[in-house]
């Protein structure tokens, strides 16, 4: 028994029972042929690799990570993670311009901010698009993110002794897109919290989770992030306090890919780390109340996002969104939405990705919901583009249904 | 979390238990760790007695076309088996002859169905058998990828161009009596079976192929639906990784993803599945059940657990977990009042409710009741 334990695989590819499951709830095989396909590229082709790096397979590139194969996986096997893991480590072209570029979310945001409403009209211009196109490859079918003018980190400054003044504390993860792009989510998280009786504080400092530069072989730059973030969550921790998130895809991150794809130790703040729908569910669980405006009427399809699906807390979310009164709820099915972060932006990717998300879209069209709700920003950006109805994170849905003293 | 039941194993036994519980006004959550045996499924359930109405009317119910007509289908090798309660994809004989003739088609590049095989069998009981490949141009992109040229990825193609199957086969047909296809049709929409059966001017056998199965992977798409449409939580993904149990009673499970917050529960069903899917363990020394650690029915010394010549009837297939006579689980020889077992966990033990599937769906009906009744009194 004990031998068992020390000959436990990488990735536990050797438990792969070859039973093909896996290949049935491929996103991207059902739409590219180029890719061989999640088992292929996984266990498969790893005892290849590890007999010689010469069959590692370029077409990996095509995976989008989305972990669908590891969620029907009934055997354990971390097959996106070899994947991902396989392209980190054997694939030695040299990383493009584009890719740095759309990986660093940080530095984008950085730049874009202070001149907002340029960067906004710029990316808007069909000709910005078609020399993006050109120059970078970046798909010219894209809408681009805007930029907010004012970053949540800035805001959260302005509110901290109102913040500080609440007993109980959280700390909130906010992420590149609510500091850069959508303050209003982080905000409305706080209005939620304070009306539970829970103040927020940002962490000391925090970087970009690095999931775009996993994604685009940056390995070092990410795990310059991983490091930086798990230092400044253990100061967080360390303080007693939970620290909440609304972006399923930076949660999954910091909780699964810091040790599996970047081997950081985030065992001490691992089990902090959590969705701000599961921490709000379990307090009214608990018997905490919220009080819901009378008049209140929203239509609501909810997506899982992909990493919402791995986590295993779409629920949390679904049952939340249920608890709202004049709420009228319908889960759609699980389906990828195609875009998954910045794969959908590449020129090589746009039909693909369209193409993966047709059957999510199509289903939104039949129900017509007043709003699509997601804990994703990415499929936000996905399906706003694609389908026309506007998506809502459900942390900003609860925010809207609830009354507080200032409204 | 709170239930009124939680069952441990989303495959069919865990389904069949959780859409009945949720039809009677019970609600439910099902943990599932990853897919489950209904993607080996060969489309006809092993089990040859009469079928409760009960399951024919839950799977209708759920848009499956499932019926009871005992007799014999014909096995991928050319054999034939007895069988009794089948999907539509399934066609059923009175007794082991097919016809005269019969025209075997696959699809070039398909190396998950053997024809040679097929036909070697057939020939054996005196049908004359004829092979022909198709070159579907449709197929080409699938085809680029020789490895994942597989069941359920051809089965999409086919459900957009199966009129095309259906015009080379009648251009293909001689004096066939018989036209035999993989199951690589239906995936999502099965009434695509009865439109090519009734397109080829022969009787149309579909007969399975290796894994995924094509037949499988509608029925748990569709159990599944069901039963999220009548309100029950299916947790996809997530494993149960031990209990709470005090005084013979279990309070709630602890699962992988959810960590601390546990799913609690009035009542359990334990539908983890056999060796496959982990419901059971088995080490050197002991064959064990890893959630509650319940008690597994077991020859003590290992050289009993397997007979040294692989293809006879081996001993550890039967082992499963011990129950009293109301399924409940035993641990330490005494039942767990509210903990439940259905299918093949239970192993080969209980001859009374039938083998593979024919078990799991008598032994999910069974557990369903023994808890309503007990919510009842």
């Amino acid at each position: 028994m004990k031998l068992q334990e020390y000959t436990l695989s990488t990735h536990n590819f050797e438990e792969c029972m070859k039973c093909t499951v896996c290949t049935a709830y491929c996103p991207v095989l059902q739409v590219n042929p180029l890719y061989p396909g999640p088992k292929q590229a996984g266990p498969d082709g790893e005892r290849l690799r590890l007999k010689d790096p010469f069959f590692f397979n370029n077409a990996l590139k095509y995976c989008l990570n989305c972990k669908r194969c590891e969620v029907s996986c009934p055997s354990g096997v971390q097959v996106a993670d070899l994947i991902q893991a396989a392209r980190i480590k054997y694939d030695k072209s040299p990383i493009k311009w584009r890719d740095r570029m759309l990986a660093s979310t940080d530095f984008m945001g950085h730049l874009a901010r202070p001149v907002a409403p340029i960067a906004n009209a710029v990316t808007g211009l069909g000709v910005t698009k078609t020399m993006m196109d050109a120059m970078f490859k970046i798909d010219h079918r894209r809408t681009f993110p805007k930029y907010s003018g004012r970053g949540f980190e800035s805001w959260m400054g302005r509110h901290e002794k109102e913040q500080a003044a609440f007993a109980e504390q959280v700390a909130y993860f906010h992420g590149c897109y609510v500091n850069y792009n959508y303050p209003r989510l982080g905000k409305d998280l706080v209005k939620v919290l304070n009306a539970l009786g829970v103040g927020v504080q940002l962490l000391e400092k925090e970087k970009c989770c690095g999931v775009a530069m996993i994604n685009n072989r940056m390995k070092t730059e990410a795990t310059r992030n991983a490091v930086h973030n798990v230092k400044a969550l253990s100061k967080t921790v360390d303080k007693g306090l939970m620290v909440l998130t609304t972006s399923s895809t930076c949660t999954l991150t910091l909780r699964n890919e810091y040790p599996a794809l970047l081997g950081v130790d985030n065992s001490g703040v691992r089990d902090f780390i959590m969705m701000a729908s599961r921490f709000i569910f379990e307090r009214l669980e608990k018997g905490a109340t919220l009080h819901f405006k009378p008049d209140y009427h929203r239509k609501v399809a909810y997506h899982t996002p992909c990493h919402m699906e791995k986590l295993g807390w779409g629920v949390f979310s679904e049952k939340l969104l249920r608890m709202i009164p004049g709420l009228e709820f319908t889960k759609l099915d699980s389906a990828c939405c195609g875009i998954a972060g910045t794969y959908g932006f590449k020129r090589e990717n746009y039909e693909a990705s369209q193409a993966i998300g047709e059957p999510l879209f199509a289903q939104i069209r039949t129900i017509n919901p007043d709003v699509v709700a997601c804990d994703c920003e990415t499929c936000k950006w996905q399906i706003e583009m694609s389908t026309g109805y506007s998506v809502m994170n459900p942390i900003s849905i609860l925010a809207e249904a609830i009354e507080t003293n200032k409204d | 979390m709170k239930f009124n039941t939680v069952i441990i194993g989303g495959g069919l036994a865990g389904l069949v238990a959780g859409i009945s519980l949720q039809k009677a006004g019970n609600s439910t959550a099902i943990i599932s760790t990853g897919q489950n045996a209904l993607h080996f499924f060969s489309g006809s359930f092993e089990s040859m007695e009469e079928a409760p109405q009960r399951v024919t009317d839950l799977f209708n119910k759920a848009g499956i076309d499932l019926h009871y007509t005992p007799g014999v289908r014909l096995m991928p090798m050319g054999t034939f088996k007895k069988s009794a309660l089948s999907l539509e994809d399934i066609s059923l004989f009175p007794e082991p002859a097919i016809g005269h003739k019969a025209l075997i088609v696959s699809l070039t590049g398909y190396h998950d169905f053997f024809c040679d095989f097929l036909s070697e069998g057939l020939e054996k009981q005196g049908m004359q058998c004829r092979i022909k490949l198709l070159n579907l141009p449709e197929l080409e992109q699938i085809e680029k990828s020789p490895s994942e040229m597989r069941s359920v990825q051809i089965a999409r193609t086919m459900d957009r161009i199966w009129e095309n199957v259906v015009r080379e086969i009648r251009i293909l047909l001689r004096d066939e009596d018989t036209v035999i296809l993989p199951q690589v049709f239906g995936l999502k929409d099965a009434s695509v079976l009865s439109r090519i059966r009734q397109g080829i001017p022969a009787q149309v056998v579909f007969t399975g192929t290796l894994p995924p199965s094509v037949p499988g992977v509608r029925t748990q798409m569709l159990l599944k639906q069901h039963y999220e449409l009548l309100g029950g939580t299916y947790l996809m993904g997530d494993e149960a990784t031990g209990a709470h149990v005090y005084d013979g009673i279990v309070h709630s499970v602890v699962t992988h993803n959810l960590g601390n917050h546990f799913l609690e529960a009035d009542n359990f069903i334990l539908s983890t599945g056999a060796f496959f899917s982990k419901g059971l363990r088995s080490n050197p020394f002991e064959i064990s059940e890893p959630v509650f650690g319940l008690d597994v029915e077991q020859a003590p010394d290992r050289s009993d657990w397997y007979n040294p010549e692989f293809m006879r009837e081996q001993p550890y297939m039967k082992y499963g977990v011990a129950t009293d006579a109301s399924l409940r689980a035993l641990k330490d020889g005494k039942p767990l009042q509210n903990l439940f077992v259905a299918g093949s966990i239970l192993g080969e033990t209980r001859p009374e409710l039938g083998t593979g599937g024919g078990l799991a769906l008598r032994s999910a009906l069974a557990a369903a009741d023994a808890i309503l009744n007990t919510t009842a009194e």
